[in-house]
């Protein structure tokens, strides 16, 4: 596993510090401290309502509700809601990604990468929901940021949807980015390190897990 | 392990401010253009509440030509809170909302050209289409002009100042009435000074003054906006 | 106490909470003795107008009322703006709590008006500048009104008011100078804070204490409503629980 931040020459791509967020007079978690290096994977898990979407979106810097500090490197985000427009095609969707990022438009390289070869002048509500989830994949594709936060990324996918999420994952840890995932079924990445968020509990980083 | 390096950070990356704004400019067209019955509804809401008031008053020529200029205006308030009540609602639902919050560098050159497109499809539309509303109501010819200036005027701080109103209710579910609750007050300046102008206009009074007003509120209303508009799509997205 | 210290301790609830019990309690007594005094001497002893007779007299209530409705409206624009700038809890309490306040006032004031307008003007609603204004400052608070019960989140309906106000406020001087350019037939204003009033002494002074009377009001109504609400909102934090089994409330 590479280093635990301190010795590393290698600046983190998020640092969190007794980060704790209340809601309705209780704790949805407190007092997290980690560091997340490069080519590193943290996995959240915990049941619903236990604060793993909201533990995303405090590090987007969305939810402004939080004790502690946290520094987070420019991240791209997956949430529940896709961010494909349903009355744009593909291309046009991906066009506009990339102009917010400040990438080169691959669209092309970026469709074939998730499957969907072909489907650039297709307006997207002719889709089906796994079909647009492939497309906000698509641009995680099309790159720009090194480190990724992830909301239950293999929601409506098939299997092999849900494979093509696994590799561009490990794509992006090997390339030397990192990844955020709040997810109910593992990744099945091996080197993932896992963070347990509980309800009401105090939840402690899990650390690297073997 | 050896790792291939990680593409650098997006400085500002091919495409620069300008491209953002004009990469927002060009999708915020084709979306209209593609829901272009959703996109003209206003319009028609606006011809359709003339026929009304004309029906209402019994079609008398005169009545009418006397309060052309409040009617023209107060229907104009309305038709553009219509557009401003869908203008953040699809983004929104489909979470491109939240990324352009979170990836536009600065938020506003793409929040700026979404409100540039949203007045070119109310405001400037509804100037372009002011001769024919002002005929409805018998207008005289002589201020037609002049009321389509005090739109080109006016109509700007329409848009700007609905949709801080319409950021701040997006993420409700029955925000409709409540989005004119909050916008129309603030509309107060924007209707007192475009329909006084027609009027004084139509007495043979010189209304360079309240053209400057109209102006002057559409610039300040400019300067602070896009800023109100970003801090409550912030909120509404918490 | 260096002055960071205290912009700290004021964006304490706790602390404010401590200090208050007493400040409300002198500002309500003061509230009392000038709203009497001013009553009563307007009421009873102050000359009646030469024109209007002692119709006039409503102003004791009216022009207090609007006065104050305006300055709570201005008090929750600031209010906004630290909260937004510095995300301060006490200053979305008072945004939260001046707001039925700010409304009845504005409220009262439109209904004065009205009653006293009948008798001066033959009409229960005339629109001028000033009534037009005093409305559309009560559109205005019952849009922050209706936001803050609209969002679910007290967090996010403090922020989103915030922004309201901030607009609101920036927006009330446009709407002053318009409303007056467009509908002007009243009387100037009774005050004016430079030029000397041309009411005689007898008849302004209690309409002096009733303003400051209706200020002390306001503010001890402010305070007591910043107390209910830090109760509310820090009703799970240990200071409070102590608090309560202590039976100190």
């Amino acid at each position: 596993m590479a280093g635990a931040g301190q010795g590393s020459p290698v600046a983190p791509l998020l640092r969190l510090d007794g980060l704790g967020c209340q809601r309705d007079e209780r704790w949805l978690f407190r007092d997290l401290t980690l560091d997340l290096n490069p080519g590193e994977l943290l996995q959240l898990e915990g049941p619903n309502g236990s604060g793993k979407s909201t533990l995303l979106r405090v590090l987007l810097g969305l939810y402004p509700d939080f004790t502690g500090t946290l520094s987070v490197a420019e991240c791209l985000y997956l949430g529940h809601r896709p961010g494909v427009s349903a009355v744009l095609t593909a291309a046009e969707n991906l066009r506009w990604y990339a102009a917010l990022q400040g990438v080169p438009a691959d669209v092309a390289g970026a469709l074939e990468r998730v499957g969907m070869a072909g489907y650039e002048n297709v307006v997207c509500q002719h889709m089906s929901a796994g079909q647009q989830r492939r497309i906000a994949l698509a641009r995680l594709a099309l790159g720009g940021a090194p480190l990724w936060l992830l909301d239950e990324p293999l929601t409506a996918l098939d299997t092999a949807g849900q494979d093509l999420v696994r590799a561009l994952v490990a794509e992006h840890l090997a390339a030397g980015g990192a990844v955020v995932c709040a997810t109910h079924q593992p990744l099945g990445i091996a080197t993932a390190r896992r963070m347990v968020l509980g309800a009401g509990a105090r939840a402690v980083p899990a650390g690297a897990e073997p | 392990m050896s790792r291939p390096p990680l593409p650098p950070p997006s400085q500002t990356g091919p495409v620069g401010v300008a491209g953002l704004f004009a990469a927002q400019l060009g999708r915020e067209w084709v979306a209209s253009l593609r829901t272009l019955a959703e996109t003209l509804n206003p319009l028609v809401f606006l011809f359709l509440a003339v026929t009304l008031f004309a029906l209402g008053v019994g079609g008398d020529a005169e009545a009418l030509a006397n309060q052309a200029g409040a009617i023209l205006w107060v229907l104009v308030l309305l038709a553009t809170l219509l557009t401003l009540e869908a203008l953040f609602r699809r983004d929104y639902d489909d979470g491109t909302l939240e990324q352009l919050v979170l990836l536009g560098k600065p938020a506003f050159v793409p929040i700026l050209a979404k409100l540039a497109v949203q007045w070119a499809l109310s405001g400037l539309a509804m100037t372009v289409l002011a001769p024919a509303v002002g005929m409805l109501l018998f207008l005289p010819a002589e201020v037609l002009g002049l009321t389509m200036l005090t739109l080109l005027a006016g109509s700007p701080a329409l848009t700007l100042l609905g949709a801080v109103a319409a950021a701040l209710t997006v993420g409700l579910r029955r925000g409709g009435v409540l989005l004119a609750l909050l916008a129309l007050p603030l509309f107060v300046p924007t209707l007192i000074f475009g329909a006084g102008a027609i009027s004084l206009a139509m007495a043979g009074v010189d209304v360079t003054g309240q053209l400057y007003w109209l102006l002057a509120i559409s610039v300040l209303a400019l300067t602070v906006a896009p800023f109100a508009v970003i801090a409550a799509l912030r909120i509404s997205l918490e | 106490m260096t002055l960071k210290e205290l912009w700290h301790r004021l964006g304490s609830p706790r602390w404010f909470y401590q200090i208050s019990g007493r400040l409300r309690l002198v500002l309500g007594l003061t509230a009392l003795v000038l709203l009497v005094t001013g009553t009563v001497w307007g009421i009873a002893f102050a000359p009646p107008d030469y024109q209007q007779g002692n119709s006039f007299r409503i102003i004791y209530v009216h022009v207090p009322s609007a006065l104050v409705a305006q300055s709570a409206y201005l008090l929750m624009g600031a209010a906004g703006v630290v909260l937004l700038v510095w995300r301060m809890k006490l200053a979305d309490m008072v945004l939260a709590a001046t707001v039925p306040f700010g409304m009845s006032m504005t409220a009262l004031a439109l209904f004065t008006g009205a009653a006293w307008g009948k008798p001066t003007w033959g009409a229960w609603w005339v629109w001028d500048a000033r009534t037009t204004s005093m409305l559309v400052l009560l559109f205005l608070y019952m849009a922050l009104y209706a936001l803050r019960q609209a969002i679910p989140r007290p967090e996010t309906a403090g922020r989103a008011c915030a922004v309201l106000a901030v607009v609101g406020v920036i927006n009330i001087p446009i709407i002053k100078y318009s409303v007056d350019w467009w509908l002007t037939l009243h009387q100037p204003a009774t005050f004016r804070l430079t030029a000397a009033p041309a009411m005689p002494p007898e008849m302004w002074l209690p309409l002096l204490v009733n303003a400051l009377g209706v200020y002390c009001f306001f503010g001890a109504n402010l305070v007591g409503r910043l107390r209910l609400e830090i109760l509310e909102r820090e009703r799970g934090t240990a200071w409070v629980r102590e608090r309560l089994a202590g039976g100190q409330l």
